[in-house]
């Protein structure tokens, strides 16, 4: 099976947003899926499960910084997208799969964390708890909580899923301290802050491809 | 009459809450429109109707949580 990688580079939400429900009709219609990568410009998208305590500041303060606010149809709670993140939308057939949401996730979750190992990072999912997360490391010894490294959250219309997985690859961290992430007490961090140095994009976004092809085995092409 | 379920989403998914109906009672539906939005911890996905008819009944409004299975709504 067929799936075309498009990458949109940095686009505003709503933009990419259009876009990406066209990109569902169309495979609805039978096309072929897409990988999509994309950065955004700051946004706090706002899930179906979203808290308005999940906010730490009022939404005319979060706008004043520079950050927009969306309500999306995604699963989950509130996220925050910037440049330096690597967005991965995919539109995918689950007809063509296991219609079984249960497993498409802890496939992208096993893409993720494979992607992570790929660049020396220790990386793992906990059970009730979307999303990929590191251990903080001191003088060796994992200490205290997990850092999450990466969020997900989809929406499925006829089986065909949309939204995917923030991966903060160079992020702005700071911003996410204007939200409890996914509605979480957790800390945001970067495979730059973890890797104390900057990391090529395209080189994620090239292994992302490798992987994401080898788990759900498919052929990918541009 | 026809019944709008709650469909298996996947093993280990047992409920999900209803985000919002796309219709309301007394409408008409069409086979495959999609009736309602229920999301789970990480997702969202549109249930669509078995069939044809007017919306009888809405049985899980908006906000409240169904079990895979549960009658959503009611077709005439």
């Amino acid at each position: 099976m067929k799936i075309i990688v498009e990458d949109w580079g940095l686009v505003d939400y709503t933009t990419a947003y259009q876009r990406q429900k066209r990109m569902v009709e169309a495979v609805i219609s039978g096309e072929c899926g897409r990988l999509i990568f994309c950065e955004h410009l700051p946004v706090l998208t706002l899930g179906r499960l979203f808290k308005e305590s999940s906010l730490l500041y009022s939404k005319e303060e979060i706008e004043q910084k520079g950050v927009d606010l969306q309500t999306v149809d995604r699963g989950g709670d509130v996220t925050l997208h910037s440049p330096g993140q690597l967005v991965v939308y995919v539109v995918l057939d689950l007809n063509l799969f296991d219609r079984n949401l249960k497993i498409y996730l802890e496939k992208l979750e096993q893409v993720a964390i494979d992607l992570l190992r790929e660049f020396g990072i220790l990386a793992v999912s906990i059970a009730g708890k979307r999303g990929v997360f590191v251990h903080k490391f001191q003088s060796g010894f994992a200490v205290g909580s997990e850092e999450k490294i990466i969020s997900i959250g989809i929406g499925v219309r006829k089986w065909v899923t949309y939204h995917g997985l923030g991966i903060n690859v160079n992020t702005d961290l700071p911003l996410f301290s204007l939200i409890k992430p996914c509605g979480l007490d957790v800390q945001m961090t970067s495979m730059a802050k973890v890797l104390r140095c900057q990391v090529t994009m395209e080189e994620v976004k090239s292994k992302w491809e490798q992987l994401f092809g080898s788990i759900f085995e498919v052929n990918i092409v541009r | 009459m026809i019944k709008i379920i709650l469909p298996e989403l996947g093993e280990g998914i047992t409920k999900a809450t209803v985000a919002c109906w796309h219709f309301s009672e007394g409408d008409t539906i069409h086979t495959g429109d999609e009736v309602c939005e229920v999301t789970t911890d990480k997702a969202t996905f549109n249930v669509e109707a078995p069939a044809a008819g007017r919306l009888r009944s809405i049985a899980v409004k908006q906000g409240q949580d169904g079990l895979v299975g549960d009658v959503l709504g009611i077709i005439e």
